[in-house]
């Protein structure tokens, strides 16, 4: 399999999104909560409480939509500054009440247009990036899909870093790259190997903890034994004091 | 009491309402000379040794050129009092990305910088702080492995001595010649910097001709204070990228210094003339006490 290959797998449309993720890992255990407290209530990003193994989590993620109309809806996953408010409003509140941070990250980058830059999406995604540093409450993200630049990292300054089998993640995509480097947006396949952004080459570069292998079909077993893993990292990353784990997240991406 | 007298006593005139200086400069004979340059806005022709007398900005229209950082420390920071940290400290082609080796060589060529932001301590009118200065000259100062790192030890160093940092920043955004590990930069230094804050410290950022990308998304908008030069380009996204997705075109001044004054997201905009100055100000307001530039004065001081 090619990189380009793993490009075109992560973004296929048949593929589940966050949406798929909470409703099977956290049933209808999951209370959705919305708005940023400041503009809007920004659909590309969805937020709430769930109950995993009998004790809250704050969930957030990037949802691309799962059909044409939801994808309209939720702008393709591409959030504006709003929805990486929203998400950083909901991770003060985990914090607060002392309760595990999940993110499932699947965008092809933060929203590139007039509103996004009026409403500071650079500021937005700074903001984030600074207060998930010293979030005093452990946080978990997984890529599920297209971890596109600054607009996946906003949500991924984390404890761990997971990565589905076949999702990406990448500095600028494999399209924005060629065009830059050969002034041919075609010539993907070749950006795609040159970015090192399959699950297996981050891997390798010590971006990630833990590569998700996926099954062939949706299969509910894949999801309980996925569960299984978040419910045991969070035991393990709540066992160490807040001090412990802001040094040990400092330091993680402090080594690159 | 005599009415006139009422008229004399005048609010002050605030920068809104100071006149520009309107008055053109005679028209000189177009020289096609490397010691003349073309004003890209009021398309006069500048002697460049006029313009690095005026910090290079355009004596016709105050159009502020872009400026090589080691100029820039040069008009900022007290005269001799550069301490450069990490000079040597240089990228390598880390993910082994087509093409990277020779453009990093044609860089420190272009440049004469072995990266693209020189960090160190310096005093600005008397008040010592650490500055990073980014350079357009390397790369459009794209921010790779290398610059994160100097960003991160002078916010990590300034930590420790309990120093305010200034960063000056201009950049393309994140360098995707090394990929996700540049990305992972604009984390490292957003942790810097927010240790630093933690720490009570002052951290000022001057946003120049243009600052976009991962590192508008990252230290360029984390500063206590945020300035900026005039007309300067500050965007997330870049204009063209932009255009290309709403398939429209961008008003006139749109991501402009001036723009994100209005929207809230700079603090002041502040001429190159008037920067030393008012850098100096704000290090003061903040507790930092201005050594006195008489070496042997100082020297005397301490006996
Ligand atoms: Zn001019």
């Amino acid at each position: 399999m090619s990189a380009f290959d793993n490009v075109t797998a992560a973004r296929a449309n048949n593929r589940p999104t966050a949406i798929d993720y909470i409703t099977r890992i956290f049933g209808d255990s999951f209370i959705e909560l919305h708005g940023d407290r400041r503009f809007a209530d920004d659909k590309a990003v969805i937020g709430g409480i769930a109950e995993l193994n009998g004790k809250p989590v704050t969930v957030i993620a990037l949802e691309k939509g799962r059909n044409l109309k939801e994808r309209v809806d939720r702008n393709f996953g591409s959030a504006h500054p709003e929805g990486y408010r929203k998400a950083l409003r909901l991770m003060k509140q985990a914090e607060k009440f002392h309760r595990p941070v999940l993110c499932f990250v699947d965008t092809s980058g933060a929203y590139c247009g007039i509103g996004a830059e009026e409403r500071g999406q650079g500021q937005a995604i700074a903001e984030n990036l600074m207060e998930m540093m010293t979030l005093k409450t452990p946080i978990l993200s997984v890529f599920i899909g297209e971890g596109g630049s600054g607009g996946a990292l906003a949500l991924a300054v984390a404890d761990e870093v997971w990565m589905l089998e076949n999702a990406i993640y990448s500095v600028i995509s494999p399209e924005g790259c060629a065009s830059i480097l050969w002034k041919d947006s075609t010539k993907t396949a070749e950006a795609s190997e040159c970015l090192k952004l399959t699950s297996k080459d981050l891997f390798k570069l010590g971006v990630i903890e833990r590569i998700i292998r996926e099954p062939k079909t949706v299969d509910s077993v894949v999801f309980e034994s996925f569960k299984t893993l978040i419910g045991q990292t969070f035991e393990k990353l709540e066992a160490s004091d807040t001090e412990t784990l802001l040094n040990k997240r400092y330091n993680r991406f402090r080594k690159y | 009491m005599n009415t006139s007298d009422i008229f004399n006593f005048l609010k002050p005139k605030n920068e809104l309402e100071k006149q520009e200086d309107t008055s053109t400069v005679q028209n000189q004979p177009f020289i096609p000379n490397e010691l003349w340059v073309k004003c890209p806005v009021c398309k006069k022709a500048v002697l460049s040794s006029d313009l690095n007398d005026n910090k290079k900005v355009c004596p016709n229209c105050s159009y502020h050129f872009r400026i090589a950082a080691r100029q820039r420390l040069e008009i900022t920071v007290d005269e001799g009092s550069f301490e450069e940290f990490d000079a040597e400290m240089t990228s390598t082609n880390i993910i082994d990305f087509p093409d990277y080796t020779r453009k990093l060589k044609n860089a420190r060529l272009n440049s004469g910088e072995n990266e693209s932001v020189i960090t160190g301590k310096a005093r600005i009118g008397g008040c010592e702080t650490v500055i990073a200065v980014m350079n357009s000259q390397f790369m459009m100062g794209s921010m790779g492995t290398v610059t994160g790192e100097k960003i991160t030890r002078a916010f990590e160093y300034a930590t420790k001595q309990e120093l305010p940092v200034i960063v000056f920043t201009v950049s393309g955004g994140a360098r995707m010649q090394e990929g996700i590990l540049s990305l992972m930069q604009m984390a490292k230094t957003s942790g810097a910097v927010k240790r630093h804050s933690d720490a009570g410290l002052l951290y000022i950022t001057v946003l120049t001709d243009p600052t976009t990308g991962g590192v508008t998304a990252s230290f360029a908008m984390e500063g206590d204070i945020i300035l900026s030069e005039p007309k300067a380009l500050i965007g997330f996204a870049g204009p063209r990228v932009i255009e290309q997705t709403i398939r429209q075109k961008l008003p006139k001044d749109f991501q402009s210094a001036e723009f994100l004054l209005e929207k809230g997201f700079v603090d002041k905009v502040v001429p190159r003339s008037e920067m030393k100055e008012t850098l100096t100000k704000l290090l003061i307001l903040h507790g930092s006490i201005p050594e006195k530039e008489d070496k042997e004065e100082k020297e005397g001081d301490e006996q």
